[in-house]
């Protein structure tokens, strides 16, 4: 990978996305029917338990800037996200955005398997936020980036997996919103095509697209990213250069495995 | 831990497991990320204060809920009704005319049974007609609220990742069912014409409004019942058993002075409450009571029944939206 450096110096604007205070707390049912509710309460357990998925968590990202969100399992990574993607709502504080936000969760959660390849972009492309004339204009282009053309009239339950993670990611990468979130996504498919999807976000980044990135390939976030975030239990604990929030994950990390 | 709790379980299909994408990267020496010294972290807070609060182009990243937001996405909608068609279908050979096998089977057995074997054909003069314009009606109410409930839940896999109006499942429903109520008409009125029916203005103009309580009704309960059972899996069979009683509880295979010669004076009044009474009698007086020779009179208070059913259906439809508006922040989470 060659170095971003020049990419890196974070650009000065208006906020894109403004992360106000938020707390979210989930609550894990143990029984749901009457007779696993009997049954727990016989047992004197407890029925549910919450836990702070996130904890006052303020976050504010400048527009055109690349922010990588770090953080062992179950930090809080992917319930930001959702957040800000509007999935979710906070129990307490606020989240905004500017512009449309699109994101990378789960790629292929919209596609259908009994449709085909082409039916599928433009369903998955409109479930993405994507009106139909934008679909038909990108259409030529999500197709040879993904490479599957010749099943495109096949149904992509047909599809291999890898077949079907790169129509996913091909129609996620092409929606161009203004805040792009990435979760996790980057173990897609092949090296040749995970190269792709890198430069694809690259691209999307130097087009000055505001973004915020999942992943737990530390050096690659370092190389990607302007700016790093690090949460632990559910706190920002860190929020500055990328590579000093890279070089506490992997001390979190290296602390996980001696504890266990 | 807690992203296995929220995950969903992945499809077969579903390519790289989770596993794999949670796995820690390559051990690699543990170097410095990037040439020059790295101090060590601190412990700081955002620097970076959250600004403009008055900033109007800031907005949630969440709609506000409620059906205007379907409208502003007529073209998913489209293509989310075209899902549901294509793949209910999928791999039969009968493809979209199963839609048509279904009714008509509903229609035989009740010909048969009540219209031939329990003599209702006498009682009623031209039975079949009578029965189908009630048919049509039940089935389009019974259709759109058993789907619309199944809606949301049965979408999980996007409700939890991707943020979309929720409300277009329910909504996608009621169009699913809507095209298959447009042959199921046109099967009506050329039956009808065949019998000798000739339409009047005032009866058009009720199967109108009969029509519209009936979508009202389905869409507002099924907005209702789709959010609740998100909570509770339960309502999804509380309104499948409801469903058999609908075809029972209208007068679609008898007629309504039945129940005011049978039954008690206040099971007739309980009786007309229900709106969906008043649209198939609407219905009835559309394509049916032309024909009609008087044995069966219209219904008493017809028209006030009417507004009372409109308005009855109007109120569970702002309720179920509104409900549905205020649930729906909480699906993502629930399912």
């Amino acid at each position: 990978m060659t170095s971003l450096a020049e990419g890196k110096r974070p650009p000065a604007g208006p906020p894109a996305v403004v992360v106000d205070g938020v707390s979210k707390r989930f609550t894990l049912r143990h029984a749901r029917s009457i007779k696993d509710i009997t049954v727990r309460l016989a047992r004197r357990q407890a029925l549910s338990e919450s836990f702070d998925a996130l904890h006052d968590v303020s976050l504010t990202v400048t527009r055109g800037e690349t922010v990588a969100l770090m953080g062992l399992n179950g930090s809080g990574k992917s319930t930001l996200l959702k957040l800000i993607s509007g999935v979710m709502s906070p129990d307490v504080g606020s989240v905004r955005v500017r512009g449309r936000v699109a994101g990378l969760l789960d790629v292929g959660a919209g596609l259908h398997p009994e449709l085909t390849g082409r039916e599928n972009v433009f369903l998955n492309g409109a479930i993405l936020g994507m009106g139909e004339a934008e679909i038909k204009r990108k259409f030529d282009t999500i197709v040879e980036f993904s490479g599957v053309e010749r099943f495109l009239d096949t149904e992509v339950k047909f599809y291999s997996s890898g077949m079907f993670m790169r129509l996913a990611f091909s129609i996620a990468a092409h929606t161009e919103p203004d805040i792009f979130l990435i979760d996790e996504v980057l173990a897609v498919g092949d090296p040749p095509f995970r190269e792709k999807c890198i430069r694809r976000i690259r691209e999307l980044r130097d087009e000055g697209r505001t973004m915020l990135i999942v992943a737990h390939d530390i050096p690659m976030l370092v190389q990607l990213c302007h700016r790093g975030v690090m949460l632990r239990h559910g706190h920002k604990v860190y929020d500055g250069d990328v590579a000093d929030a890279g070089s506490l994950w992997q001390a979190d990390k290296k602390a996980e495995r001696g504890a266990r | 831990m807690r992203d296995a709790r929220n995950e969903p379980p992945r499809d077969v299909r579903g390519g790289p497991s989770r596993d794999r994408l949670n796995e820690p990267p390559r051990d690699g020496p543990s170097e410095p990320l990037r040439d020059g010294p790295s101090e060590p972290p601190r412990d700081v807070p955002d620097v970076r204060e959250p600004v403009a609060a008055d900033d109007a182009e800031l907005r949630s990243p969440a709609g506000d809920g409620g059906l205007m937001e379907v409208v502003h996405h007529r073209y998913l909608l489209k293509l989310l009704l075209r899902r549901e068609l294509k793949a209910r279908y999928k791999g039969s050979l009968l493809g979209l005319g199963w839609s048509y096998v279904r009714p008509a089977v509903n229609f035989a057995v009740f010909y048969f049974v009540v219209g031939v074997f329990m003599g209702m054909d006498k009682v009623i003069k031209d039975f079949p007609i009578y029965l189908f314009s009630g048919l049509v009606l039940v089935t389009l109410f019974t259709e759109t609220l058993q789907a619309a409930t199944r809606s949301v839940l049965h979408n999980a896999p996007l409700v939890r990742k991707v943020y979309l109006p929720r409300e277009l499942f329910p909504s996608a429903s009621l169009l699913v069912s809507l095209v298959h109520f447009v042959p199921a008409l046109a099967i009506l009125v050329v039956g009808a014409l065949g019998y000798g029916w000739r339409p009047t203005p005032l009866g058009l103009a009720g199967a109108v409004v009969g029509l519209l309580i009936v979508i009202l009704l389905a869409l507002g309960l099924g907005l209702l019942c789709a959010a609740a059972t998100v909570f509770f899996h339960d309502v999804e069979q509380v309104v499948d058993i409801v469903m058999i009683t609908v075809s029972w509880t209208v007068p679609m295979v008898y007629p309504w002075i039945h129940v005011r010669d049978h039954a008690p004076h206040w099971v007739l009044q309980v009786w007309q409450l229900n709106p969906l009474v008043s649209a198939v009698e609407l219905f009835h007086r559309a394509f049916w009571a032309p024909l009609s020779d008087g044995r069966v009179p219209e219904p008493p208070a017809l028209t006030a029944r009417t507004a009372s059913a409109l308005g009855c259906a109007l109120m569970f439809f702002f309720i179920g939206e509104a409900v549905f508006a205020r649930l729906q922040k909480r699906f993502a989470q629930e399912m």
